[in-house]
């Protein structure tokens, strides 16, 4: 018996299973968002005093009901909010003890003393809506980030968020260590000190 | 001559498709690698808010999903306009999200529980008054790491 050859498999047919199945995986995909603006809320015990802040220490923002912005007790435009947050945390008026050597604001005897005493307090209305406060949460974010940045560029030469990036990624080959002390120095710098107030009820 | 004439009156010779299978394969591959299937149908709309200071969410299985927004149209005759919290699958009260993490902490390793973090997919034209109230409620069972869930993009596209 003369060997026969294995008749070859007519593989036309492996395109239209393919795109079937391409099909299949096109419409079952969401590209799942998994990113955010991460906060810590505050712990409900809170038995102790609340600290002494002084008035020119606290930078008001006030969000109504009809989303408009209220900023130190004027109406402000959202874009011009990163500025003025980033105005006020480096501003640096403090003198002596308070004094901060490495903000450039403009030394405001009637703004914050320093970076470490600047608080940020947010308070919104019950009606506000979610996407204003998150375009709020989002600028004062950045206005940290932001000074955070300047700030790693002067001292190490960095981006302050890819050296944030770094960190948090397990893979990255470097000194993790060093890494994290400079990261905790700059957050150190410009601690976030965000207070937000529970929202007041309309009527 | 006749050597010559063989070419002519040819047409265009057609395109090979042996290749086909293999570039729908490569397609395939990719949707098959990024799909993630949904854990929960939603039952809301869900427009999520654009901003650019991200942070990623690390450990996927640690992160609780509260959605809330409007009921989309097919629920709206059952549920109504106003904007409803949903917890896995089901429309839920303000008062359900205690239970609702005490069952996600039980299902978790004791050891992992200080790292569940709370992500909250609000749509952009919820109520602030309903996101307070959730924040209160994660407060009295110290569930404390929340992640405000956005899309990437400039705040400027949320208006």
């Amino acid at each position: 018996m003369a060997k026969r050859a294995a008749p070859e498999v007519n593989a036309g047919s492996m395109a239209d299973i393919a795109f079937l199945l391409l099909i299949f995986f096109l419409v079952t995909t969401t590209i799942e968002t998994d990113s955010g603006i991460s906060r810590r809320l505050p712990p409900i015990d809170v038995t102790i005093d609340p600290p002494e802040i002084r008035q020119k220490n606290i930078f008001i923002v006030l969000i109504n009901k009809d989303d408009q912005l209220l900023v130190e007790e004027k109406l402000m435009d959202i874009k011009d909010l990163r500025v003025a947050a980033m105005e006020f945390l480096d501003n640096g008026g403090g003198v002596g003890e308070e004094a901060c050597t490495y903000c450039q604001g403009s030394k405001d005897p009637a703004s914050s003393d320093n970076p470490e005493k600047a608080v940020i307090s947010l308070q919104n209305d019950r009606a506000t809506s979610y996407k204003m406060y998150i375009s709020v949460q989002n600028e004062l974010v950045a206005a940290y980030n932001e000074l955070r940045n300047r700030e790693a560029q002067r001292l190490y030469g960095e981006d302050y968020l890819l050296m944030e990036k770094n960190l948090a990624d397990a893979t990255w080959r470097g000194n993790k260590d060093k890494l994290k002390e400079q990261v905790d120095k700059l957050k150190e710098m410009y601690p976030q000190k965000l207070s937000e107030a529970e929202p007041k009820k309309t009527n | 001559m006749a050597k010559f004439n063989k070419k002519a009156g040819g047409g265009t010779p057609g395109i090979s498709t042996a290749s086909l299978p293999d570039i729908v394969f490569m397609l395939l591959f990719f949707f098959m690698v990024v799909t993630v299937m949904r854990q929960n149908t939603l039952m809301i709309e869900n427009k999520l808010p654009a901003a650019n200071q991200l942070e990623k969410l690390e450990k996927k299985d640690l992160v609780m999903y509260i959605y809330a927004g409007k009921p989309s149209p097919r629920y709206q005759a059952q549920f109504g306009t106003e904007a409803r919290i949903q917890l896995n699958d089901k429309f839920a009260d303000v008062k359900d999200i205690q239970a609702f993490i005490f069952s996600e902490r039980e299902s978790k390793r004791e050891e992992l529980i200080p790292y569940l973090t709370t992500a909250l997919k609000v749509d952009g034209e919820t109520n602030m008054g309903l996101i307070s109230d959730i924040k209160q409620e994660l407060r009295l069972i110290d569930a404390l790491k929340i992640n405000y869930t956005t899309r990437q993009g400039e705040v400027s596209k949320n208006f």
